[in-house]
């Protein structure tokens, strides 16, 4: 296991444009490994943007320009030798929406490791085994692994994805507003799940949701119209924020 | 009576409109009845099974025989040959307009798909005939280039704007978040296409092969001008065929009306009819599980 407290992403004057809207501006930034990272703003303020940086999906979109460096651990995740199905297989990602594939339980948790070329099945059904258990999905869906996804519960669709990306056993998940279609016990659940999760994995999320972030997190970065305006201990930023446009986001001012 | 007017027109405006939204079933009914009649008499001379299975079709000897199999094999052939022309290359262009091509191209190649099909069978069958056929002809070095491969290679063409379309609609309509996840787990852009939107994609797509195989089956004047219209059950690709739409019409001109070869043209309308029926309403099933996902 690596040492805790060592940094797994950084950034380094990390500028993105979405055409001519520049939607990130000179953010730096270092998530330490093993913690969760909540990522808290208003809409619009560039944290899902931020987040989708880490492991180059934005790159489908069109018309994106990025600026400045990201590293994962000491790799240059934009530099000319990045490999980015690996990069992406490294770094997994939880979306806002629950998106099972239309494929039966079993399919979903092992689709990563099929894509990567592992095929052979009785490392597939432990791995499987080992995923949904990780996400406390097992006991309640080992005999029901072949029916398809798409009929469980928006809660069981998240673990389910959860455990997808669990499945290919990443170094970083990162979740994408992970709670925002669940109601507030499926939500409670899934964040204990996340405190469970920061054992084997370091954690960064994305949320509008103030209180999940203080609930979860370990250290908190508050972003505005894509400045990165203040990063700290969560403690620290929902006691005594040093800037005062975090104590007037966090006390409700706006938002 | 302003007003009294005014009711006077919503009334027959709605009516109207009424008889012009079951016109097309009253139509089917109409057409489908006077199959039945005039077909339908046909087998009280002959027998619906020497009919179907029967291995020859002389209808003007003395006595006639009607056997429809070599025309019914002679569809087959095209349906099959054109299908595997047709099939994977219009997938395989739907997924590329879809997935891969940029923006101005795939405006460009949806144009050039629908252009497709708005050329008339006529034209198409013409210009099979001028280049296609002498082509095979001198390539496989055999006596008449009008042969079933001739002709599953020009439906292939007619078939293809159909399979194109639908399954491009189908395609477009696997949700965004699907690609997302298979994204995010390292997949690359072909591996999200056959594990991911195929499969989700599979009832349309069957269903674009369905409606481009019904509108192979019911082409007449192209298959009619480049497969040489011989009514005898076919060994190969590469020997004249006759289906059953182009002996229909072939020979409706030179037939005397009520007489057993008429009629026969008819029952062989109502063979087509349920054929293309059968085919429509899978088509239809699969189109609506499409909807359903």
């Amino acid at each position: 296991m690596p040492a805790k407290n060592k940094h797994v992403i950084t950034t380094e004057k990390l500028n993105l444009f979405y055409g001519d809207f520049q939607a990130l501006r000179d953010i730096d930034l270092a998530v330490s490994s093993h913690r969760i990272t909540a990522v808290i703003g208003p809409s619009g303020c560039g944290k899902s943007t931020l987040l989708r940086v880490f492991n180059r999906i934005n790159d489908i979109v069109e018309g994106v320009r990025i600026t400045g460096k990201v590293f994962h651990g000491s790799d240059d995740i934009y530099g000319p030798d990045a490999d980015v199905d690996s990069i992406r297989k490294r770094i997994g990602m939880v979306f806002q929406r629950p998106n099972p594939f239309p494929l039966s339980v079993y399919e979903n948790v092992v689709f990563g490791l099929r894509i990567h070329g592992r095929v052979d099945k009785s490392v597939l059904d432990g791995i499987v085994e080992e995923s949904l258990k990780s996400v406390l999905l097992w006991e309640e869906l080992k005999d029901r692994l072949n029916r398809s996804a798409l009929n469980l519960s928006l809660e069981q669709k998240q673990r389910l994805c959860i455990a997808r990306s669990v499945a290919v056993k990443p170094d970083i998940i990162l979740l994408d507003e992970p709670c925002s279609t669940l109601d507030p016990m499926a939500t409670l659940k899934i964040e204990e799940l996340m405190v469970e999760l920061k054992t084997k994995y370091t954690i960064i999320i994305v949320t509008h949701n103030m209180q999940q972030a203080a609930r979860v997190s370990d250290d908190t970065g508050f972003m505005l119209l894509g400045d990165l305006v203040e990063f700290g201990k969560t403690s620290q930023i929902f006691t005594s924020p040093k800037e005062k446009m975090t104590e007037d986001y966090i006390t409700g001012r706006f938002g | 009576m302003m007003r009294r007017l005014g009711k006077i027109r919503d009334y027959a405006i709605e009516k109207m409109i009424f008889i012009s939204g079951i016109a097309a079933i009253i139509f089917v009914i109409l057409i489908f009845s006077f199959l039945v009649r005039e077909g339908g008499s046909f087998f009280g001379e002959y027998d619906l099974k020497n009919f179907i299975l029967g291995h020859f079709w002389y209808p003007a000897s003395d006595p006639p025989r009607f056997g429809i199999l070599p025309l019914i094999m002679g569809s087959l052939v095209i349906v099959l040959g054109a299908g595997i022309l047709a099939v994977p290359l219009g997938v395989m262009a739907a997924l590329y307009i879809s997935e891969v091509a940029p923006k101005g191209l795939k405006d460009l190649l949806k144009a050039g798909v629908e252009m497709l099909a708005a050329i008339p069978s006529v034209v198409v069958g013409f210009v099979g005939m001028v280049t296609l056929v002498p082509f095979i002809k001198t390539a496989f070095n055999i006596p008449t280039g009008l042969t079933a491969l001739s002709g599953c290679i020009m439906l292939a063409f007619m078939a293809m704007p159909t399979i194109v379309s639908i399954s491009e609609d189908a395609i477009n309509a696997v949700p965004w978040n699907y690609k997302e996840g298979a994204l995010a787990l390292g997949a690359t852009k072909w591996q999200i296409m056959y594990r991911i939107i195929l499969p989700a994609a599979a009832p349309g797509i069957i269903a674009a092969v369905m409606l481009g195989i019904g509108r192979v089956i019911g082409e007449t004047m192209a298959v009619m001008m480049v497969t040489g219209n011989a009514a005898v059950i076919p060994s190969g690709f590469l020997e004249p065929v006759r289906t059953l739409t182009a002996t229909i019409a072939a020979e409706m001109g030179e037939t005397v009306r009520g007489s057993s070869h008429y009629k026969s043209l008819f029952a062989i309308g109502a063979v087509l009819f349920v054929i293309t029926f059968i085919i429509n309403f899978i088509a239809d099933t699969y189109l609506h599980k499409n909807k359903e996902q």
